[in-house]
Order: structure tokens, then sequence, then C-alpha cells
């Protein structure tokens, strides 16, 4: 295998991986652009998408693509109910009460999943499961092209729905300016149950895509630091950014676990976060600025 | 209700409000004194309760004086317990310089980390000092000469002049006094110039900047006073354990340490204290549940046969021993003092006293915020 082909490699790689921590930090982004939250538990709805998406497959026997789409609808429905209930009652509280909060909601989420499903860790067997093909030099796993070629899917209706749909620009208003949206007659409250909806739905994606590159465990969620190390690179309340960071740190951790002393593959994303926020605070492609008084 | 006169400057510098107070005090260090006497089985865990209060003072200065939110902390500990081991057992250093060396240190991380957070708000900090704690989690596990490295380090008894704390009433004492006497420390610099400018900066730093406040030496300095006390608390904790591992520092155990400011109180003191008192009896209270829960279920549905109370008992016996129950309990008593009582127990405390002081005409209307609003930190 020469040099070009490893290289190659990497980069299918590092994309198929960045594009996971790109949709995990889509959903933070939808959510702090609409709300100001900052949702902790984002990789942990991850790991229910994923967790449900087993269930159904292995337990009850339903096809993958059914299950996959029970997935997003079960855990968006429920992103829509933890809204309505519980985060709705924080927003204006300080950022600290809500980074505790969504720690505290991953924590009960993880708990439940070890409850319902077992501490073991299971695979899901998905209908591209062990395939491959070769492209001169370059192994190319079914897997990891189910992943990218979902993601640009993905980004495809997400970018349609937000630009076309009637709701989508509702959506765009109401986390523009809430006050003014509301005076137009959008319904705020539901436009953001939606988002955090959308937002879980989008975490049960990249979970369920995940599922057969990495096991399915209860502790699946913590991809979620990874991502937010993505978000932040990203500048957090930009969605081209989150996926430009997450495909970013994806190609930083695969290089770095290839090319640098054992070790550096767990914490290269990390320290790249580190420095780019010792540069540039507010993310690549953050807004610089001051807050007016 | 009673009404206090200042009559002259001494009273409004003292340390305490007034001599009643401060005999509550001196009774409360009385009673600690006397307590290893009355509970001789519990000396050991009593001790991590001190140890687990400086961890929570110096998370409180930083999150609940300053208001920058740290997830690391766990970090700072774990650079305070490996620079401690490391000065007095590899080197032989004694013990006061040893940990004196480790306080410095951990300070010097708290700058290191500080510095770049001077740019930073809100969220971005929180992260920042996550993806720190991660990279030292690695750092531990690597540095293999100093810290032993996956393997782990055995950790000695402490010896002060010559003097073993080898037992763990002196060890209680031991951790008694430094919890005391950091106390006193920050009861001191919280009333100080430099606590005000903290407090200006956790309630609007614009506003703190307009009035002369200098951000970046303020916020380096909150860090690396907390990181110090951590750096303490982490020689202490390296004791109290006796061995060192990298896992233990882990996020977990930062979430831990913001659970326990969070439940205590945000901005006390005695919220500190509290909540370290609160995270350590937690697990004794959860691990006697777990045994007489299933029997006290069983015992309340006997009347309604003995089918009825034996299938109950399995099903809560099975539920209560699961081994993810704990974790999403804690995060359950997380959620709800958010939501419910976001002063945490030094707020219920403080609700409680003041009903009693003005007992006939206490409005729950008090304490309660006049008007939630979202407050944008955005620039646009």
């Amino acid at each position: 295998m020469g040099t070009l082909d490893t290289v190659l490699q990497l980069v299918l790689n590092g994309l198929a991986v960045g594009c996971i921590y790109g949709l995990v930090a889509l959903g933070f982004v939808l959510i702090y652009k609409a709300t100001e939250l900052v949702n902790f538990a984002q990789g942990d709805l991850l790991m229910l998408g994923a967790f449900v998406c087993y269930m159904f497959v292995v337990w009850y026997g339903v096809g993958y693509w059914a299950a996959f789409a029970l997935a997003i609808a079960i855990v968006g429905l429920f992103g829509a109910l933890l809204d309505a209930t519980v985060l709705r009652r924080v927003i204006g509280q300080p950022q600290f009460a809500v980074v505790m909060l969504t720690i505290g909601l991953g924590a009960i989420f993880r708990s439940f999943a070890s409850m319902t499903w077992g501490s073991e860790i299971y695979t899901l067997p998905t209908p591209f499961s062990a395939k491959a093909t070769r492209l001169g030099g370059v192994t190319v796993s079914h897997e990891y092209v189910s992943i990218i070629v979902g993601t640009v899917v993905l980004c495809g209706v997400l970018y349609t729905f937000f630009t076309y749909t009637k709701v989508g620009v509702a959506m765009q208003a109401a986390s523009q300016n809430q006050l003014a949206a509301y005076y137009m007659g959008i319904p705020v409250k539901r436009m953001f149950s939606l988002i955090w909806a959308i937002s879980a739905g989008v975490a049960a994606i990249a979970g369920v895509l995940l599922a057969p590159v990495s096991l399915i465990d209860v502790n699946l969620g913590f991809i979620g630091l990874k991502a937010f190390a993505a978000a932040v690179l990203g500048g957090f309340g930009s969605i081209p950014g989150a996926l430009v960071g997450g495909l970013t740190i994806g190609l930083i951790e695969l290089f770095a676990g290839t090319y640098l002393p054992h070790g550096f593959k767990d914490v290269a994303a990390y320290v790249v976060l580190l420095l780019v926020l010792a540069v540039r605070p507010q993310g690549i492609f953050g807004a610089i600025g001051r807050k007016k008084v | 209700m009673r009404f206090l006169f200042k009559t002259s400057y001494g009273q409004e510098l003292g340390l305490f409000r007034d001599s009643v107070q401060r005999n509550w005090y001196v009774a409360l260090l009385g009673a600690l004194i006397v307590l290893p006497r009355v509970l001789p089985d519990y000396t050991g865990d009593i001790s991590l309760v001190f140890i687990y209060g400086v961890c929570g003072l110096s998370l409180m200065v930083l999150a609940g004086y300053t208001g920058l939110v740290s997830l690391g902390h766990a970090a700072f500990l774990g650079i305070g317990a490996y620079a401690h081991v490391f000065f007095a057992h590899d080197l032989g250093l004694p013990w006061v310089v040893s940990v004196a060396l480790a306080c410095v240190i951990t300070a010097a991380a708290g700058v290191v980390v500080g510095l770049p957070a001077l740019r930073m708000t809100g969220v971005y900090l929180t992260i920042a000092t996550l993806a720190f704690a991660l990279i030292i989690q690695e750092v531990f596990a690597r540095w293999d000469r100093v810290t032993g490295g996956l393997k782990g380090k055995p950790v000695d008894k402490p010896a002060l002049f010559g003097v073993s704390f080898a037992s763990e009433l002196a060890f209680y004492f031991l951790c008694l006094a430094v919890l005391a006497g950091t106390l006193w420390l920050t009861a001191n610099l919280l009333r100080s110039a430099t606590g005000r400018a903290w407090v200006a900066i956790r309630d609007s730093e614009i506003a703190a900047q307009s009035m002369g406040v200098n951000l970046a030496v303020y916020k380096t300095m909150a860090f690396a006073y907390s990181a110090a006390l951590m750096g303490i608390a982490g020689a202490l904790f390296a004791h109290k354990i006796g061995f060192l591992a990298p896992d233990i520092f882990s996020v977990l155990l930062s979430i831990q340490l913001l659970l326990m400011v969070v439940v205590g109180g945000l901005g006390s003191l005695h919220g500190a204290v509290f909540g370290a008192v609160f995270v350590a009896i937690l697990p004794v209270v959860i691990s006697q549940a777990r045994d007489s829960v299933p029997a006290f279920v069983a015992a309340a549905l006997a009347p309604l046969g003995t089918g009825v109370s034996h299938g109950a008992f399995g099903m809560v016996e099975r539920f209560v021993k699961q081994p993810g129950l704990e974790p999403g309990l804690l995060g359950l008593i997380l959620v709800l003092f958010i939501l419910f009582e976001p002063l945490g127990i030094y707020g219920r405390w403080a609700k409680i006293k003041l009903y009693f002081a003005l007992f006939p005409l206490y409005k729950r209307a008090t304490f309660r915020r006049q008007k939630a609003y979202m407050r944008s930190e955005r620039l646009r």
C-alpha cells in the first residue's frame, strides 16, 4: 500500500467519522441558535437513537429501514417532549443552570438505557455491514459510505426545509428574534419544540449511522464531547461551521492516530480545540464582537 | 426578629455578624472535634467530607463567585494529587513543602487554563476546561515516570514534622484543620476588594469593567486561587484514597464536583460545605435504600395478599439492584434541584430561617424571581 493510498484511506475514514461529529454538532448548533441553550445531552440522544433502532431490528425483527425511521420518530418526539416539559422552564436562567440540567438529563438517559437494554455491547446488523469495495489501493467500506451519503442527504433535506418551507422559515425567524417572530404570529414555543425534535432526530440518525462502525453501548454518548470540539471549532452559532468543524476534527483525529505517537488520537481533537479557542475565541466561523450596552 | 445595631467599625469589619453567630460556629467546631468519639466507625468517611468541602470551596470561588464554570476541576485535583505524591515520595521532600509545591503547580496550571479563558465567555470556557481535563487525564495515563501510568501509584500515609498521621483519627483532624483554614482564608478573601471584584465580574462583566475592575487580572486570580485550593484538596485526597490511577480523575468526577456546588447552593460558602456533606452521604443513603426499600414495599403491600407482596418485592428488588441506577439518581437530583430549588440546600436553609425569623409574615414571593426573561448573549 503506497503512501498516497494510505492518505486517501485516512481521508475517507476521517470524513466518515467527521460526518458523525458534524451531525452531533449540528444538533448542538440548531438548539443553540434557537434557544441559546447548550445541550450537553446531545450525545446521549444519539445513544438512545442507536439503542432504539437496535431494539427494533434485533428484538422485534423489524426491517432496518423501518427501524431507522421509527428510531428517528421516537427520539424526535422525545426531544420535543423534553423541551415542552423540562427545558422550556430554564430559558432565561444562567447558562450554568442549563449546562448542569442537561448533564443531569444525560446521566438519566444513560441510566435508563443501561436499565432497559443492559450494559453489554451490541452490534447492529445493517445492509452495509462488513461489505467493502476495493478502489485501487483504497478499501471503501460500505458502512463509511453510508455515513457520508446519509450526512449529505440529511444536509440537503435540512437545507431545503429551512430555506423553502414555511415552517422552516418561521423557525429561522424564531431563532433570529423571538419577540419579532411572536409579533408576526409565529407560535415560538411550538417552533422551539420542533427544533428540539429535529435536533434529537438528527442525533438519532447519527446514532444509527454510527452504530455499525462503533459498537452500541451505554457510553456511546461520550462522542458528544468530541462533537463539542467540532461545534466550537465552527463557532457555535453556524450550521455550515458545525459540519466543517466535524469533518476537520474527524480528519485530524485519524491522521494524528496514524502519524503521531500513541495516545494522541484521543486527545488530538481537544488540543486543536484549545489552540483554536486560544487564537480565535469565537471559533473559526463565529462572529467577533462585544456586547453592546 | 432580631435587629442588629452596629456601633463601631470593628463590628462592621468582623468575620462574623455578631457574637451569637460566632458562638454557633465555635460550638460547631467543638462538635466536630468530639464527633470522632461519637461516631468512631465513620471517621474516615467524615474526613472525606472535609476533603470534598475544600474541593467545593475551590469550585465555589470560581463558579459561584466569579461566574466561571469549569468542567475540568478533576484535572486540578489530579495535578495536585500527583504532584504531591511525586514530591513527597519520589523526591522525599517534607510534607508541608510538598503540599506547598503541589499548590504552586496547580495554581500555575490554573493560570495556564485561565489565560485563554479570559477571551472566552460562557459555554466556550466550560468546553475549554472540559477539553483541558480530558488532555490532562491522558497525560496522567502516559507520563509513566512521574504518575506511574495506568498501573497507578500507591500513596503512603502522611507525616508532618516527623509526626505520623497514619491513624484515621489523626488524619481526620488534619483534614478538619485544612478545611477550617481554607474556609477562613476564603471567607476573608471574599469580603476583600478581590472578592468584591469577583462578584462584580459574575454579575456583569461589562459593568465590572466599566467600574475599573481589570478582568484579566481578576479572572486569572480566581482561576489560580481555585486551582491552588484544589491542589491542597488533591494532596489530602491522595492520602485518603491511598492509590492514584488516571481514571479516578475523569469527567464524571468533575461533574460530581459541580453537582456539589449546585446542590449545596451557588454563591455561598455554606453551600460548598452542605454540598460536600450531601455528595458524601448520598451513596451511603442509596446503598442503605437498596437493602431496605424492597422489604418496605413488600410490607406496605402485605394487606393485599402474599402473592402481590412477593411479586412487588421481587420487582422492586430487581429494579434497585440495577448497577446503572446510581448515576441516574444523581442526574435526577441535579435536574430537580435546578428546576425547583436553584439556590440549592443553602437557599432552602435561608428560606426556612427567614420563615421563622418573620414568623407570621413570611411571604413566598421574597425569593421568587420577579421576571424570567431571556438574557441574550448574542451580539447581533
